[in-house]
């Protein structure tokens, strides 16, 4: 029984690790894609928030300061990413994809050029990471059997980037669901002339919606690269950024559905890590590649309407064309 | 008899004031300063330059696209021998070499059947049977892991000579093993890396090796922060993180690098397969200031003793890529 509690609260808490990039950039999805912008992109702005989060902190020994510059950095390509489709009405896709291989490239290089390690930034010291911090109150509840485990071991002991996912789920629902600026912003991607007509421009609203998917993103490399590891190594978002846009889909583009979406996609990947190898009764060894899979397999049969409607905003794709 | 030897010892002396010798060494993705396999192979020769005074032309491949055109600009300008670098370069290698059939190639890591062809490759077995030794020894739970990065029979190669060791010394012994995926992305994920870690430490292990690339860095730092032991791979990695890190196989490309240099400037180079064990110091294990505390005189000469029982062919280590299997 208390093995049993052990391994799965671990399971759990595994899952709450692998989740946190997954979440964050599922909100930024949701936040560019409500608005109408596709953003095939998160995968390559995770990895470039990651790179610049490693290097700040290793030049400045701040995970503070790190935060900030990569941050910056991907609101910087959020607004490249703009600039080709919002005013120029570049093809979204083909403008995600191509920020994705140069930030691909582009880290590897600079890396190279500044820290002479292969595309690989020095190792940080603790002090420039974000450390798991403990809740007040575990020594406290540490007596009172499996709640006070529970509470120290899934609730407390994660990183402050951890609990900043959490609340951007709830930030994102309350700006898009009640306030103004999210009324606006689901109208522009459902039917941007409509908002035209308002007088509101759909440029300007477009454009702050993927600034916020910047910054999510910016926070999610981060976690990747400070929190999650000690340094940033050549295409360490691995495929994370599609992963969330999948988990996105699969939530049918609303913060909460997409979180457990995220948990779904985390705890799948978390057993598979602990069951490859292990030999189950009546089912000989465990077909990991299967359980890996299956995200991937979800998403396809939700999309293709077996379970539930997954109904896109609907003016996704298409750049705004005022009439003359 | 003398004749002829002075006769050939002139002649290859022209040969090489022909300027017929001009070492060119191709890099893989890396780069020369990799902290890992390149720079090894970078070391070797650098090493030979400084004693001879012959120097040599490089390129550092950036993707994949580039090997072909290296290699084959190399061999066009003269370059004798053609060194490249890591399993990826074997079909390029492959297809230059047979351009080329005058100029000497080498490659490290991988077999190219071609008769101007050196083929440079490593027991591996050998090198993480000793370390699986040390694993056991170290483990206070009996429990080791091992993480792997992308599943080839190479990386299997190595988890197999692991296990072997391991099971040597204790056969009781419980060996959990991963590895990281089936795609390349295997190489650079040190999240799963640190994830399957943790995985393995809640499991009961107390050491892990791993053979994993840039994965290996989260299994590491994984390790660190959980006060449990580590084993590098490749290059001697235990000045990562001094006191978690129990030992590194390393395998000595830099000696192949130069020995290879060294056979071609001297004509004995021959074609085929070269395949460097414990008995050539082709693989080892590491041992330096950085993981002293953690080896104790017995473990190192129970490891000693098996290194010096392989070489005599006491203990014979199966070489999961002679079969495909780990059946010993």
């Amino acid at each position: 029984m208390e093995e049993i509690l052990t391994i799965t609260l671990s399971t759990l808490a595994a899952t709450i690790r692998v989740s946190t990039p997954l979440i964050l950039a599922a909100m930024a999805g949701i936040f560019s894609e409500r608005s109408g912008v596709i953003d095939i992109s998160l995968e390559g702005k995770l990895l470039a928030g990651a790179f610049i989060a490693a290097s700040t902190a290793a030049v400045t020994g701040s995970p503070w300061l790190a935060l900030a510059a990569a941050i910056a950095a991907t609101m910087s390509l959020s607004m490249l990413h703009g600039f080709a489709t919002i005013t120029h009405k570049g093809n979204q896709v083909v403008s995600g994809v191509a920020i994705n291989i140069i930030v691909s490239g582009l880290t590897v290089v600079l890396g190279i050029a500044w820290f002479h390690r292969a595309g690989q930034t020095p190792a940080l010291q603790n002090d420039a990471r974000f450390m798991p911090i403990e809740m007040p109150g575990v020594e406290l509840l540490s007596n009172i059997p499996i709640l006070g485990d529970v509470y120290a071991k899934l609730i407390s002991g994660h990183n402050i980037l951890v609990y900043m996912a959490f609340l951007s789920v709830f930030v994102t629902y309350w700006i898009l669901f009640k306030t103004r600026f999210g009324l606006r912003l689901r109208a522009v991607g459902e039917n941007p002339s409509a908002v035209d007509t308002a007088g509101i421009s759909v440029a300007f609203l477009r454009y702050r919606a993927v600034l916020i998917g910047g910054i999510l993103t910016g926070i999610g490399g981060t976690y990747i690269s400070i929190a999650q590891n000690a340094s940033f190594i050549r295409d360490m978002s691995a495929g994370q950024g599609y992963i969330a846009l999948a988990a996105m889909i699969f939530g049918k583009w609303k913060p909460v559905p997409a979180m457990f979406a995220c948990f779904l996609f985390g705890f799948l990947d978390a057993i598979s890590i602990r069951l490859q190898g292990v030999f189950l009764p009546l089912i000989g060894e465990v077909p990991v590649q299967l359980i890996q899979a299956t995200p991937y397999i979800l998403t396809v049969v939700l999309l293709a309407g077996f379970a539930g409607k997954a109904i896109a905003p609907k003016a996704i794709g298409v750049p705004y064309v005022k009439e003359r | 008899m003398k004749i002829i030897k002075l006769a050939v010892v002139a002649l290859s002396a022209t040969v090489l004031c022909a300027g017929d010798f001009k070492p060119a060494v191709v890099f893989d993705m890396g780069g020369k300063f990799d902290k890992s396999f390149n720079e090894g192979v970078y070391s070797g020769i650098e090493k030979f330059k400084k004693e001879t005074g012959i120097g040599y032309k490089s390129f550092e491949v950036t993707n994949a696209t580039q090997r072909e055109q290296a290699i084959r600009k190399m061999a066009k300008r003269g370059g004798n021998p053609v060194l490249g670098i890591g399993f990826a370069q074997g079909p390029a290698i492959d297809k230059v070499a047979g351009e080329f059939p005058k100029t000497s190639f080498a490659i490290i890591d991988m077999v190219v059947s071609k008769p101007n062809v050196q083929s440079i490759i490593f027991k591996e077995h050998e090198g993480s049977f000793l370390v699986g030794m040390l694993a056991v020894m170290a483990s206070k739970t009996a429990k080791v892991g091992f993480i792997g990065g992308m599943d080839i029979p190479l990386i299997r190669r190595f988890a197999c000579g692991y296990e072997q060791g391991a099971k040597y010394t204790n056969s009781k012994i419980e060996i959990i093993q991963n590895m990281t995926g089936s795609t390349p992305s295997a190489w650079s994920d040190p999240s799963r890396g640190g994830e399957l870690a943790k995985g393995q430490f809640d499991r009961g292990v107390d050491v892990i090796f791993a053979a994993a690339g840039g994965t290996g860095i989260g299994v590491y730092q994984a390790a660190k922060d959980a006060g449990k032991l580590a084993i590098g791979v490749d290059s001697n990695q235990n000045y990562l993180h001094p006191g978690t890190m129990l030992t590194s196989m390393v395998k000595r490309v830099d000696v192949a690098a130069y020995d290879l240099l060294k056979s071609v400037q001297t004509g004995t180079f021959e074609a085929g397969i070269r395949s460097l064990g414990l008995a050539e110091d082709g693989v080892a294990w590491a041992l330096d200031e950085h993981n002293k505390a953690l080896i104790t005189d017995a473990m190192k000469k129970a490891v000693d003793q098996a290194k010096a029982d392989i070489i005599s062919g006491k203990i014979k280590v199966h070489d999961y890529m002679s079969d495909n299997t780990c059946k010993y």
